[in-house]
């Protein structure tokens, strides 16, 4: 059957074209080669589409939209005979041009569609843009058809998870990461079997969504510096080009889509970080990138005489609880998890999606209750960092229904402190190990992610190793990032040869490893910690494009203990349900014992309001109760005092028998029977025992922990 | 320019692909690689000596023909140079083809 629509009603310097659909709104490919444009303003009084060859700097044609092709607020048309591989297209719009009451229609701007699947401009990073031309960020129009071979998001519980933070081009960007594509998509995808080696099961990319790397870029001491982790979107749809080995032919959306694909296959989940708000068009005096330009007074939050209100530091706000921008949000969300098969997010400045249009924190903001209820979105993760630049702060009281988690700024805080040895946070440590019930009682653990170190701030290596902050190299006199780091250099800032020191050191991020990965909750690691990666003490490395920034797997091998010690930890935890129980269950198990229980230097005799730096816990996993194969004890001794201090061990029933799992000291102890029934650990160090069915002790057998 | 000759020997079809496979001639490749459905192809080689250029619409007809022709049939791409190696595995279409 031939469809009426199929064929043109108006042409114009040979282009044909005719009225289009109103939904969906971007541009959508229609038979072989013609393009529904559909783009939504409530105030335009003119709209026009531009349509180029790529890279060029003048279109090749300009339609006007007739006015019978707008319907309510939306213009759309379809054209004809496109080649859409080499097709980029914008939009110019008028209209009142009245900052005071926040109108800016500027006709001579070139607008990006805000719905835009692919944007060029940006195609390989750092490649300096033609600064003459108009059109910076120019939409590109894709195939929808992609072939996931029956994949879909993978669904593991959220009880399960242990997240890995990375940035795309950090994480392959040197040399040392010895993959085909660097610093790519298609970089990332070699490097699958080493996280699946390591047995994360969630990998969580910083900012993936089109946005400039030249924004605010300056050259300091010969340095170019850039907008390096991208947290300013240009466009909600678009992958970032740059970040794709294949964008200059156009296929930065098939890379990511087989990275997500292959990351599923390894059972590996794709979680993303995303930024709704605010954009790159920054304040009254950024560039027309989209937005301003197409409908300023619905996308932006403007104070009464029509400035931008700047909640998230970054110079405008995004209008999060207005119905238009509420809808546009929703759709590149469930765009990502229906096209993209994303498995969860994690919200920039979550806080502010639940400010109304005036600014004010909301009780029941309805795109926060929007998103939680949502069909398309409900079995992905959604995470909160459930704070603002405003001063909002809500850790353990966002606005939840039952969906949300959120970082968890206060066990960051609170572990943190108790590693270097602050005794005084001995209590509050008991209520972060057991999945912080004090925020989270009326939910669960699952709510809590549990994280010491995340792209803001120290790695990990650096939260040991400097007092103080280093971001001189960022240009801004050192007084960017965080003053509060609570971190300890262990006797030395920086780079030092003191063989103690740097034992310390070890010890010390195995401690925050083995108390993470110990925590009920889901554990959140930066990657690059695990082997012990630094940033030369910068703990804010945003503009950083280089070696302060890539990963150095040269450091793998030379720190391949730590990597072994969280590969044994992570492993245990996928073994043992207990540590994943997220109900905040305080009674007894089947055993008889509580499932989780606290103990001084003796067993069962531990004041936890009072402050302590070393003490133990246990958990009790009765095979009856979580369907393993036999019943478990589990046991974690944490020394945070400068002292050595020795552990009597609880005791276990009558044929079962303890083992030493994984130690961080360095003095090789570990549990003997025939020496009692105790542990003596070394300063600032843990150990994690496991007390199971006495084993046949085969030569040559393997044990099973 | 774009040219391809299609030639079938029992059951072993080979393709030659020269000039620049973009979107305005896909469709044309498209509707010659359909026409097999149903016979009983047991291999596909394209040879790309020739081949400049292949990016999104390109790509979709190699794997069009795959899911077309059935689990079966076995593809293989000969003579590649870097340029379309590097395409083919940048976006996973090397899941589909074996190049050999």
């Amino acid at each position: 059957m031939i469809r009426i629509d199929e064929y043109p009603t108006h042409e114009l310097n040979g282009i044909k074209y005719r009225c289009g659909r109103v939904q969906p709104f971007g541009a959508s490919v229609v038979g072989n080669s013609g393009v529904n444009f559909s783009i939504f303003s409530s105030d335009a009084t003119y709209c026009e589409l531009l349509l180029f060859h790529h890279g060029m700097r003048e279109p090749f044609a300009r339609i006007p939209f007739p006015e019978e092709f707008r319907i309510g607020n939306v213009f759309s048309m379809i054209v004809y005979d496109l080649d859409i591989e080499e097709l980029e297209y914008g939009y110019c719009m008028d209209g009142p041009y009245d900052p005071e009451h926040g109108y800016r229609f500027d006709r001579s701007k070139i607008l990006l569609d805000p719905y835009a699947k692919l944007v060029s401009g940006r195609n390989v990073w750092g490649s300096e843009p033609d600064w003459e031309d108009k059109f910076q960020h120019r939409g590109c129009v894709i195939l929808e058809d992609y072939d996931w071979e029956g994949d879909k998001p993978l669904e593991i519980p959220m009880k399960d998870l242990v997240i890995y933070e990375t940035h795309v081009r950090s994480f392959t960007r040197d040399e040392s990461s010895g993959v085909r594509y660097k610093g790519t998509f298609a970089g990332l995808l070699d490097k699958i079997p080493y996280l699946k080696e390591l047995g994360v099961n969630c990998i969580e990319l910083l900012p993936i969504f089109e946005f400039d790397e030249f924004e605010n870029s300056r050259v300091i001491d010969g340095e170019r510096l850039y907008n390096y982790w991208g947290y300013s979107t240009v466009c909600f749809y678009a992958p970032k080009a740059g970040y794709a080995a294949s964008a200059p032919l156009g296929l930065a959306a098939d890379e990511l889509k087989n990275l997500i694909k292959q990351m599923h296959k390894a059972g590996i989940e794709v979680m993303l970080d995303v930024v709704f708000n605010h954009t790159a068009e920054g304040n009254e005096q950024g560039p027309y990138i989209s937005y301003r330009g197409i409908d300023n007074k619905t996308y932006y939050l403007l104070t009464p005489d029509g400035y931008y209100y700047n909640f998230s530091g970054c110079g405008n706000t995004m209008n999060c609880n207005n119905a238009i921008v509420r809808n546009c949000i929703l759709d590149a969300l469930r765009y990502w998890v229906a096209d993209y098969h994303i498995d969860g997010f994690r919200f920039d400045l979550a806080s502010i999606l639940s400010r109304d249009e005036n600014g004010a924190p909301m009780t029941s903001p309805p795109l926060l209750e929007t998103l939680a209820h949502d069909a398309v979105l409900g079995k992905c993760k959604l995470i909160a960092e459930a704070w603002d630049a405003g001063g909002l702060y809500q850790v353990g009281s966002f606005p939840a229904w039952g969906r949300w988690a959120e970082w968890n700024g206060k066990y960051r805080d609170c572990l943190r402190k108790f590693i270097k040895s602050s005794a005084e946070c001995g209590p509050e440590l008991i209520w972060r190990l057991k999945g912080s019930p004090d925020l989270y009682g009326n939910r669960s653990a699952e709510a809590s992610i549990n994280f010491i170190t995340c792209h803001d701030g120290f790695t990990m290596y650096d939260l040991v190793s400097y007092n103080e902050k280093h971001n001189m190299a960022n240009g801004e006199n050192n007084n960017d990032g965080s003053n509060d780091n609570d971190s300890w250099n262990c006797g030395a800032e920086g780079e030092t040869d003191d063989k103690e020191i740097l034992s310390l050191r070890r010890r010390q991020i195995k401690n925050a490893a083995g108390l993470l990965l110990l925590s009920r909750g889901i554990p959140m690691i930066l990657s690059g910690d695990e082997f012990a990666n630094t940033q030369y003490g910068n703990n804010n490395a945003y503009c950083q494009d280089n070696k302060i920034s890539w990963l150095d797997w040269g450091r793998l091998k030379d720190n391949k203990d730590i990597f072994d010690f969280f590969k044994t930890i992570i492993a245990f935890r996928a073994k043992h349900p207990v540590l994943r129980r997220s109900d905040f269950y305080t009674g007894m198990n089947s055993l008889g014992y509580p499932e989780m229980s606290f103990h001084g230097s003796k067993p069962w005799e531990f004041d936890e309001n009072s402050p302590f730096l070393a003490f133990g816990f246990m958990y009790v996993e009765p095979a009856v109760d979580y369907g393993t194969r036999e019943d478990s004890f589990i046991y974690c001794a944490v020394n945070a005092y400068w002292e050595s201090v020795s552990f009597e061990l609880p005791a276990i029933p009558e044929g079962m028998e303890w083992e030493t799992v994984a130690y961080s000291g360095d003095d090789r102890a570990k549990y003997d029977k025939n020496t009692g029934n105790s542990v003596t650990l070394m300063p600032r160090s843990l150990m994690l025992l496991h007390g199971h069915t006495k084993r046949n002790t085969r030569k040559g057998g393997k044990k099973d922990v | 320019m774009f040219d391809f000759n299609v030639t079938e020997n029992a059951g072993e079809v080979d393709v030659v692909l020269k000039g620049r496979l973009d979107a305005t001639v896909a469709p044309q490749l498209h509707e010659e690689m359909a026409k097999m459905q149903g016979s009983d192809i047991k291999k596909v080689t394209f040879d790309v000596k020739e081949l400049e250029y292949i990016a999104s619409a390109g790509l979709r007809v190699i794997i069009f023909t795959k899911q077309k022709l059935g689990a079966d049939t076995q593809i293989f791409m000969k003579d590649v140079n870097d340029d379309v190696k590097q395409v083919i595995e940048m976006t996973g279409c090397d899941n589909f083809v074996t190049i050999i």
